[in-house]
């Protein structure tokens, strides 16, 4: 697509509406955004033990994240060499041999053609040459597992950039360095582009009205997070990597374990272990910090306690897979995780169904023709550049989507 | 709140009474049985009415309301649920539709249930182990949803009248993302 007609869909101000609702621009996405950069796919713990397996996406997608039996993560795709058909129904399991029930082609766990079934018929086959297919580049970082299908183009860490410290950050919040993803996921669908998901993650100007509702009658903090006295920033990491940096505001209150709306006397066991591990000033640091608010270009949204997949799956429907994030060595902790995540999230979360009823609202208003853009200028005239040279605002303001319209114009313009 | 799982620990095995239950000894079985059914229909209305506070009040102080996810035999204790309330969570849950401002519920789903296959699984000291079907039709402003459930209580009887101490709802779907489900099902 040519610059003329971008600078047509993004002007500077705002975002044309049909950028959320043209079918025929989610099919240039698929290409050009999801079969083009790194996209998260699943974290290693959830297959700790060689030949586990777990179903996965990476953009539509079917992958079978598997740990063959060298202990190595694999992204297979879910689909026969032979005819096509599924080879994997199961929605994780243990298996060192996937055996497609149609023919009875059987593949490794790292995807190897293992077996044919009468093979007489195929006397000059290349069995190397008929594997499952694999995500093209896969790498990890903290356990988080990306994949990409291009053959070229920036490494992971490259990807991430400056929000790589972010992960760094995460772990740190576990006595042990590690997070795992073990409490089982919600898939919450929500017909919408996918998107709108992709703002509103960092948009820290909507929490005030949309959950003014669970905030209201629930002893929550989090309503003064996002008002406008608030010392949070919002950041953008570049290559569309936004975050709602609330540390400032925490680091105002100074109260360990005030991000997670409690106090150190409640998890005396978790308190001990984060100073036995850090030493007493940095464990103070982290607990002072909390855990991060990031949106990880194009999918994966770190939310404090919980982490959200973004799946597409048409231009107007999107899944959200989400979990309680788990700290490994903090099982006073992750009981809370569960349960405050449990509340808050999926088709009945006290947050999450109305950030839903706004996006499938949302999807339908921006099909009416006028105006034809959104607004996205808030806090223009008061960005700034932090000490790492990144772009940051005040927390309500528009500056996040900005950093991801920059980023997803520079890929779409590859777009023919 | 550890007495989720027990709605299956309850079993099937015997129709045992148990002297605790007090009142339960009085009744013979079929007027107990159309005791309960009327219980499990007027809880549908209020839910179906949007009748919140009459639903709440149906509550024992430690009930329970669970929907699972990812299939009917899951830990809530160590999974994911789409719902996993305890008392007070259920308080807040109503709490929060009263402010009239529960974006997901406004307006209101027009709802319509019918609720079949009512029986009663066994009584124990724990209580009155239900079960029964439920096919709820929802109409939202963007889509008409058929919820198709199977319902699992607890029922006790408190000053004579009986009152939930676990609901336990089995969306035969409940391994599959789902829309926004707000209302009380």
């Amino acid at each position: 697509m040519s610059p003329t007609r971008w600078n047509e869909l993004l002007n500077t101000d705002g975002v044309h509406g049909s950028v959320y609702t043209d079918a025929a621009l989610y099919a240039a996405e698929l290409e050009y955004i999801w079969r083009t950069t790194w996209v998260y796919v699943g974290h290693e713990s959830e297959v700790p033990r060689r030949h586990d397996y777990v179903m996965k996406s990476l953009g539509q997608e079917p992958i079978i994240m598997t740990r063959d039996g060298e202990g190595r993560v694999q992204l297979l795709l879910n689909r026969c060499s032979h005819r096509g058909n599924q080879v994997c129904t199961a929605v994780r399991g243990n298996a060192s041999t996937f055996t497609c029930p149609y023919h009875a082609w059987s593949f490794g766990s790292d995807g190897r053609l293992k077996h044919i079934s009468m093979p007489d018929g195929y006397p000059d086959i290349d069995r190397t040459a008929h594997g499952l297919a694999k995500v093209t580049r896969v790498a990890s970082y903290q356990g988080f597992v990306f994949g990409s299908f291009a053959a070229d183009g920036p490494t992971l860490e490259q990807h991430l950039g400056g929000a790589l410290e972010v992960f760094d950050r995460l772990v740190a919040v576990s006595p042990e360095g590690e997070i795992e993803v073990t409490a089982g996921f919600l898939q919450h669908k929500v017909t919408a582009n996918w998107k709108l998901m992709l703002e509103n993650e960092t948009d820290g100007y909507h929490p005030t009205f949309v959950h003014s509702s669970i905030f209201s009658v629930a002893q929550s903090g989090i309503g003064k997070l996002y008002g406008r006295d608030s010392a949070a920033l919002s950041r953008d990491y570049g290559n569309g990597h936004t975050e709602c940096d609330l540390r400032p505001q925490f680091r105002h209150l100074g109260v360990p374990m005030g991000w997670f709306g409690t106090t150190e006397g409640r998890l005396p066991e978790y308190v001990a272990k984060m100073r036995h591990a850090y030493g007493e000033e940095r464990a103070r640091q982290i607990m002072i910090d909390g855990t991060p608010h990031v949106m990880i270009f194009p999918n994966l949204f770190i939310a404090e306690i919980q982490l959200f997949v973004l799946q597409p799956v048409a231009v107007d429907e999107t899944i959200q897979h989400v979990t309680a994030l788990q700290f490994k060595g903090a099982p006073d902790l992750n009981r809370r995780m569960r349960q405050q995540t449990m509340g808050s999230v999926g088709p009945a979360g006290f947050l999450l169904a109305d950030d839903s009823e706004i996006y499938e609202r949302t999807h339908q208003g921006l099909k009416a023709s006028a105006p034809r853009y959104t607004l996205i200028s808030r806090g223009v005239h008061r960005e700034r550049r932090d000490e790492g040279g990144y772009r940051v605002g005040d927390i309500t303001d528009d500056l996040p989507s900005r950093g991801i319209w920059r980023h997803y114009r520079a890929l779409m313009e590859r777009a023919a | 709140m550890s007495g989720a799982g027990s709605v299956e620990r309850g079993g099937t095995e015997s129709g045992e009474r148990s002297v605790g239950l007090e009142g339960a000894a009085g009744h013979d079985g079929d007027s107990l049985l159309r005791e309960v059914e009327a219980f499990v229909y007027h809880e549908g209305g209020l839910q179906d009415r949007h009748e919140y506070d009459a639903w709440e009040a149906l509550w024992t102080d430690d009930g329970v309301y669970w929907i699972p996810a990812n299939g009917d035999d899951i830990d809530p204790e160590r999974e994911m649920s789409i719902i996993y309330d305890n008392r007070s969570r259920i308080a807040l849950r109503i709490k929060q539709l009263h402010t009239g401002r529960r974006l997901a519920q406004t307006p209101k789903s027009n709802l319509v249930r019918v609720i079949s296959n009512i029986e009663i699984a066994s009584v124990s000291a724990d209580g009155i182990q239900v079960r029964a079907n439920a096919i709820i039709f929802e109409s939202a402003p963007r889509r008409d949803t058929l919820w198709g459930t199977r319902y699992e209580y607890v029922l006790r009887r408190c000053g004579g009248a009986l009152k939930m101490a676990r609901k336990k709802v089995v969306l035969v779907n409940n391994d599959k993302a789902l829309p926004n489900m707000a209302f009380l099902i």
